[in-house]
């Protein structure tokens, strides 16, 4: 049985633990987001597209792999949204089957160096993979 | 001397010994110290926002738990290990499914309610030596170097979680450099994100977040920035070019006291 995009929008909303329906999409999360202008959904959009049942749009957005969860977006929203959770909801979402993991252990030979922390390739492995 | 239960965390065991041996020498010099939890695990580097995971915050919860074994506060130097914990902490304060759960799987003979109070270092320079005590203890004032204090994200967001300082307008890194005899320099883009876990996915567009706040702290007159994370510390510096020099806070803290020798770490 396939899963309706509702349905999807459902769960993702479920696991966020984020509060969507307060929303008022003032924007205030997307001004504080510092790389909004990259993303193809912006911040502000997460909370009124998942309540409209469109959760494709998002997972299939650049968004939640441009976001840093710098939680400026969370901090800034006037409705206690956390919008950060949405993000990171969607992201999750996207990464739980293991056929979406966008970041793979056997990549990390090719991208750290003697400096980089291993908070960054932790960070990175529950970020973009499960 | 107050004794904290001291969570180091994997990065400050590899690639960021300084900031682990410098905290502990400044420690001893201020006045507390840090006893390192036996057997700690890694903090998981990033706090699981999701509302049903709880396998990624059990390590946190296992050291939260010792600290209360051992009756102390529990500190933490790196910003990220930091603000897991505080988070995690939260969360079993809360109670709820979360909570209940991990308890049920640890087993611990009483329950874990969020007892132990998270504190980080700077929150215990500030809070508990004070800058009074740590000016007095200076013995090479950083008189003429114009220092800005870089927070990130970790340390200051979500405010109401962390409540570590003003999200918009922290002052504590200004403080201490002041009290170390430096010239704090406030730049607009201190409390904004580096570009984090990014640089590991994309090492360019990370590196464009880092190189916002470097310009902005450049165009600002800083010569030198600290930091708490060595994560910060390691996206800036890869984009710092040389132009500043990016420190961990506890390097300068160790230089102004006295207690770096020619040539590294006095260990
Ligand atoms: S800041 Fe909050 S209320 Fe405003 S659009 Fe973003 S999530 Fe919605
Ligand atoms: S947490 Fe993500 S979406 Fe929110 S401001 Fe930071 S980068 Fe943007």
């Amino acid at each position: 049985m396939t899963v309706t995009e509702k349905e999807v929008s459902r769960q993702i909303l479920q696991l966020s633990g984020a509060n969507a329906n307060l929303c008022i999409r003032c924007g205030r999360c997307t001004a504080a987001c510092p790389v909004a202008g990259q993303m193809d959904q912006k911040p502000h959009r997460f909370a009124s597209l998942l309540l409209h049942g469109q959760a494709d749009t998002l997972l299939r957005s650049n968004s939640i792999w441009l976001c840093l969860s710098c939680m400026a977006c969370s901090e800034r929203c006037p409705r206690g949204v956390d919008p950060a959770r949405l993000v990171e909801g969607v992201r999750q979402y996207a990464v739980r089957p293991r056929g979406m993991a966008h970041f793979s252990p056997d990549q990390v030979p090719d991208v750290v160096d003697d400096e980089m922390p291993q908070q960054a390739l932790m960070a990175a492995l529950r970020k973009y993979r499960k | 001397m107050k004794q904290y239960s001291y969570f180091p965390g994997c990065t400050l065991k590899e690639k960021a010994r300084e900031l682990d041996l410098y905290a502990r020498q400044c420690a001893e010099k201020l006045g507390f110290s840090l006893q390192e939890l036996p057997q700690w695990q890694c903090c998981g580097a990033v706090y699981p926002m999701a509302s049903d995971e709880i396998a990624p915050k059990l390590s946190a919860v296992r050291a939260l738990e010792k600290a209360r074994q051992q009756g102390q506060d529990l500190i933490t130097v790196c910003a990220a290990c930091h603000h897991v914990i505080k988070r995690v902490n939260d969360d079993m304060k809360q109670g709820g499914d979360i909570a209940d759960r991990a308890n049920r799987y640890l087993g611990f003979d009483t329950p874990y309610e969020g007892q132990t109070k998270v504190v980080h270092y700077l929150e215990v320079l500030r809070d508990e030596i004070g800058f009074d005590a740590i000016r007095a203890r200076v013995e090479k004032p950083l008189t003429g170097e114009k220092i800005g204090a870089y927070y990130g994200c970790m340390l200051l967001r979500p405010s109401g979680v962390m409540q570590f300082d003003d999200p918009e307008s922290p002052s504590v890194l200004e403080n201490l450099l002041a009290a170390l005899g430096a010239d704090p320099v406030e730049f607009p883009m201190r409390n904004e994100c580096c570009g984090g876990y990014r640089v590991v996915d994309d090492a360019q567009a990370a590196g464009h977040t880092a190189r916002r706040v470097i310009e902005n702290a450049l165009k600002n007159g800083v010569e030198e920035l600290v930091t708490a994370c060595p994560l910060c510390r390691y996206n800036l510096k890869k984009v710092a070019g040389g132009q500043i020099r990016v420190s961990y806070f506890t390097e300068v803290l160790a230089r102004a006291l006295g207690l770096l020798k020619e040539g590294g770490i006095n260990a």
